[in-house]
């Protein structure tokens, strides 16, 4: 009988912050400016140059520290990193090892059999991320970009306490959820602003003690940390099974070939030397500072679902969906403090919103139409200005473009027509056009009225009101 | 002579600190470093049992910068003194394998 | 008087006066420099036509009475490792052998507010490292009271520049005894202010936990004042420490009554040259005689200091010096094969011997399975240093105590063992080990008319107290002429 084996996972994931300046000078994070004019002497590794601590960057980082149920540590230090690459302007990495923010904590996942599971985190520790390289095939060299150099990153680094998968992305998006609701982050993996890296090791079901792991990096979609973690699985076990030894090391995940390779060069040596940054002076968090951060922490989800509840007459199903994302979560929120119409704003979400994510393959996060211009749109359906499937037009075109519905409506001409002769006009001539119908209809058939409608409607380009048509048919049927 | 440094740990080192020495420079290194680490051992003589490593000698804690954007591009003087460059780049031998 | 001859602030004074002007000055420095530079080779960098125009800059703003500070129009050296914009600034390193910074250091900014008037970079050991000036990739500097002998180091430029009157005061900065140590052996005075007391920021950096800058000037009074201007709080140095209390002159009182000044025997023992030995003696006697308690007692751990000191600042070192690698400035070098051959290549040819010594060795003290027992161990004796000066400031006011064992070793003697020439650093560098400051002050000549330095010591932040102990037994002593005037 074949083995069975079980996966154990632990992820290291890293969350840029979204702080306006870098975490130890005052260049801007702002995304795509031009190479290297978001630079200064600090983050570019210059002779003289020194590091100050952005205070921001702390809070946030207590704040997901507190969020996630961690032990803040209340004297806390940088340790440098040392090792060469051109993306790190310094050859070494300004990180905690020694003394991190946070330790200790937890965050609760439902598996797949319906169950709870708390996945242990180890730590949460702050650090600054690297410069960007690009290949130029031209010159066959690489060009170094140091704009990302210096901007804040946290690194989550979980217990190892997942063993799927599913497990694996529950607990990212566990972790997400809590980051976007507090804005410490936007958490966008395929920007980069989270990255996650796996630690995997396999053994026998039962066994006590755990395999040799490998690391897994450049994993940029949960899709792609699922097939990364399948396809590691798969590659431990064949070795163990053909009586090989899992290496301990380093492997790039290659979404496309699906199959991982191994980083390591000789050049390497893996060894970074710690040490604590005589540059930067050690961090003291304070009773003052910490209950600060507390009293600051915003409305999780728990506690919003269960204002909703109270607040709002809306179904738990829709309350699920629209709290499970804190974007989603503050347009409902700021399109109802402007419509005050909960009820209406939810059914926009759940029903085209949701329609047209799946659609286009739109993230959550991504959504970018505007509170104002769906309350708008809201006002312009209950003035009967339009009808619901002219409604659905234009938001189809400002869930693209975020286009202001009143104007679109007025430009487009896409008003629904109140003059009740032009439309009295149309419905005759569609009784006359259509007898068959029309008999249909007297003699019983109701459902006949319906293609009557439909007819008047396409006569009118769609822009009448349906509750209309149906009155001047009836009357004059 | 106590400490004996071998071949491999000042290859290794030379890894680490991306220095290149001749053969001549190897072996004046691993007599350098012998007799720099037999003279640190004195330090062993010390008992330091409970004593907290002493990073900074005074008691200055958190200083932290606001989150304020202070600097504006500044590309060409951070160009000015690059061995190589390129679209505003820097240039270095290829990284990708 | 020659103009040369006056100290910073006697020329100030003079500029304000009306008397002479900063372009005078100027002219008759680089007059001086053209004369003794071939001899001594002090500088690395001089800029004749950028200080000339500074001076009439500054002239002019001391005319229109918009600088009225005590070293307005000031000519004055900087060390090669502190960073000025727009003027080169190699560390006496190959390997920054074309680097122009795009800012100035904090401190030659604060100079500069204060009307001086740049006039080039001093040689200096290579990265600091060195106690002689030798390492400098840019040939040696010479001690102007007699070029046969090295000027100390590793601010041996700017103590021989003071010297040699090729300016008038200098910046320099002091890891382990770089600024006290040169001082004593170019018979000029070099003070180490308490750590944090001046920026780091646009300070190359050696070993961050231990680098200082500080002056080194003709006498006490000069020195004084430059620590003033320099000193600041600086929000771009986290280590930077806010002080309410650095109006040195202040503390320019010629009165030592009741000053307790402790000497430790065990900076008397095996080792130290007996002239000076009976040199600085002799200066505790006359502090003695005007009032001042002079005690005998036991410091404790002082051969515990260099092994500590070598391997905190080797540490540091070899992270600091990881950002040279040819990428972004400084020496690339021409052939290589590949990123890594690149680093390896331009970061050998570029460094030199002691350098890469240092680099090693903090590269493997802080390597996996060495860190507890070679850095950890050395942070915890640093903190057992730090705790015996604590007991000793708990009786004394002031130690008292030689600079190095010996004066200026002839050129050529010290590079060949190294640990010898770090014995040299036993007085100096505990004192950077627990951030005190320090001052090195002229207090006689040996046989071979070579200046003998007496090193006065104070708790953290008590500058003021060294300063008035110094200013009073300078007082005491009489005149004791520059190089310049005595030799040349």
């Amino acid at each position: 009988m074949a083995k069975e084996y079980e996966t154990v996972i632990g992820l290291e994931v890293h969350v840029e912050l979204a702080t306006k300046t870098k975490i130890f000078c005052g260049c801007s994070t702002a995304f795509g400016a031009a190479p290297n004019t978001q630079t200064c002497p600090v983050c570019t590794g210059m002779p003289g140059s020194l590091p100050v601590l952005n205070k921001q960057v702390l809070e946030y980082a207590i704040a997901v520290g507190l969020a996630t149920n961690c032990d803040i540590t209340r004297y806390s230090k940088f340790d440098r990193k040392n090792y060469f690459y051109p993306d790190n302007p310094q050859n070494y990495q300004i990180s905690q090892l020694y003394l991190p923010i946070c330790r200790n904590g937890g965050v609760e996942i439902e598996t797949e059999d319906g169950g709870k599971k708390v996945v242990g985190i180890h730590e949460i520790h702050m650090e600054e991320d690297a410069g960007k390289l690009i290949h130029d095939e031209w010159e066959d060299c690489s060009l170094v970009d140091y704009n990302r150099s210096g901007v804040p990153l946290i690194e989550i680094v979980s217990e190892p306490d997942m063993r799927s998968a599913e497990e694996v992305i529950a607990y990212l998006e566990k972790l997400r959820l809590i980051i976007q609701y507090l804005g410490a982050s936007d958490c966008k993996l395929q920007e980069g602003s989270m990255r996650a890296d796996v630690n995997l090791s396999v053994r026998e079901v039962g066994a006590a003690e755990f395999g040799t792991r490998t690391e897994m990096k450049n994993l940029n979609s949960f899709k792609a940390i699922a097939r990364a973690i399948e396809g590691e699985r798969e590659r431990q076990i064949d070795l163990i099974e053909a009586g090989k030894v899992v290496v301990q090391e380093t492997r790039r995940w290659d979404d496309a070939k699906g199959e991982s390779y191994p980083m390591r060069s000789k050049e390497d040596a893996q060894d970074y030397r710690y040490f604590p940054d005589p540059d930067l002076v050690p961090i003291v968090v304070s009773d003052e500072m910490l209950e600060k951060i507390k009293a600051n922490q915003p409305e999780f989800r728990t506690e919003k679902m269960a204002r909703y509840k109270e607040e709002y007459d809306i179904p738990d199903y829709d309350i699920d969906i629209i709290t499970n994302s804190k974007h989603m979560a503050d347009l409902f929120e700021a399109t109802v403090a402007i419509c005050n119409q909960p009820k209406k704003v939810s059914n926009w979400l759940m029903g085209e919103t949701m329609r047209l994510m799946k659609e286009k393959e739109v993230d959550v996060e991504d959504l970018h139409f505007s509170p104002e211009n769906l309350a708008k749109l809201i006002a312009l359906v209950d003035s009967k200005a339009i009808n619901s499937s002219v409604a659905k037009e234009v938001f189809e075109v400002m869930f693209e473009e975020d286009v202001d519905p009143e104007k679109y409506v007025e430009e487009k001409g896409l008003k629904t027509v109140n003059d009740e002769g032009a439309l009295r006009k149309t419905i005759e001539e569609v009784i006359a056009n259509n007898p068959q119908s029309v008999e249909d209809y007297r003699n019983g058939k109701e459902k006949a009225i319906g293609f009557l409608v439909g007819q008047t409607m396409k006569a009118m380009k769609g822009k009448a009101d349906p509750g209309m048509i149906n009155q001047i048919l009836k009357e004059l049927l | 002579m106590a400490n004996i440094i071998s071949d491999e740990t000042i290859e290794y080192v030379g890894i680490l600190a991306k220095l290149e020495l001749s053969d001549e420079q190897k072996e004046q290194a691993k007599k350098d470093m012998g007799r720099m680490l037999d003279y640190i051992d004195k330090l062993g003589e010390l008992d330091t049992e409970g004593v907290e490593p002493m990073s900074h000698v005074f008691p200055v804690q958190n200083v932290f910068r606001e989150d304020v954007i202070t600097n504006s591009d500044t590309r060409e003087e951070l160009l000015v003194n690059a061995p190589e460059e390129k679209d505003g780049m820097f240039m270095v031998p290829r990284t990708f394998e | 008087m020659s103009l040369l001859d006056m100290t910073a602030v006697e020329l100030a004074a003079a500029i304000k006066a009306g008397k002479t002007t900063a372009v005078e000055a100027t002219k008759e420095v680089l007059a001086q420099i053209e004369a003794k530079e071939q001899l001594y080779h002090c500088y690395v960098t001089l800029d004749k036509e950028a200080a000339l125009a500074q001076a009439e800059a500054v002239q002019a703003k001391i005319e229109a009475g918009e600088l009225t500070g005590p070293l307005a129009g000031v000519p004055v050296a900087i060390k090669d490792n502190m960073c000025t914009e727009g003027m080169l600034t190699t560390c006496s390193s190959k390997i920054l052998g074309n680097f122009v910074p795009t800012f100035s250091a904090e401190a030659v900014l604060n100079l500069q507010k204060a009307g001086a008037i740049i006039l080039g970079k001093t040689n200096m050991d290579e990265f600091a490292m060195g106690s002689t000036t030798e390492t400098s990739a840019y040939g040696e500097t010479k001690n102007p009271w007699n070029p046969e002998h090295v000027p100390g180091g590793s601010s041996g430029g700017s103590a021989a520049a003071v010297a040699a009157e090729e300016c008038f005061y200098a910046l320099g900065s002091d890891t382990g005894g770089s600024i006290r140590q040169p001082a004593s052996f170019c018979g000029v005075v070099g003070m180490k202010p308490t750590y944090g007391t001046v920026s780091r920021y646009g300070l190359i950096a050696y070993g961050s936990s231990l680098d200082q800058i500080g002056p080194l000037a003709k006498d006490v009074t000069d020195c004084a004042t430059i620590l003033e201007v320099i000193a600041s709080h600086d929000t771009k140095d986290s280590t930077s420490v806010e002080r309410q209390d650095t109006d040195f002159t202040k503390a320019l009182v010629e009165d030592v009554k009741g000053m307790r000044i402790g000497i430790p025997n065990d900076y008397f023992g095996e080792g130290l040259d007996e002239e000076v030995k009976s040199a600085v003696l002799q200066a505790a006697k006359v502090l003695g005689e005007k009032g001042a308690i002079i005690e005998y007692f036991d410091l404790s751990l002082v051969d515990y200091a260099i092994p500590t000191y070598y391997t905190i600042a080797a540490a540091e070192a070899s992270s600091n010096l990881e950002r040279f690698d040819g990428i972004k400035y400084g020496y690339r070098t021409e052939d290589y094969a590949g990123l890594h051959n690149m680093y390896k290549k331009s970061r050998s040819e570029g460094f030199g011997e002691e350098v890469k010594r240092r680099i090693m060795l903090g590269s493997f003290v802080l390597s996996s399975g060495y860190y507890d027992a070679y850095y950890l161990k050395a942070l915890r004796v640093k903190a057992l240093i730090k705790k015996a000066f604590d007991e000793a400031f708990a009786k004394y006011d002031v130690i008292l105590g030689p600079v190095a064992p010996t004066t200026a070793p002839k050129l050529g003697e010290s590079l060949a063992d190294p640990i010898q020439m770090y014995l040299g650093d036993i007085y100096t560098i505990a004192v950077n080990l627990a951030g005190l400051p320090g001052i090195s002050l002229p207090c006689g000549k040996d046989s071979k008319g070579l200046p003998i330095g007496l090193q006065l010591i104070g708790d953290c932040f008590q500058e003021k107290k060294l300063i008035q102990t110094a200013y009073t037994y300078e007082k005491a002593r009489g005149e004791f002429p520059m190089a310049a005037k005595e030799v040349c």
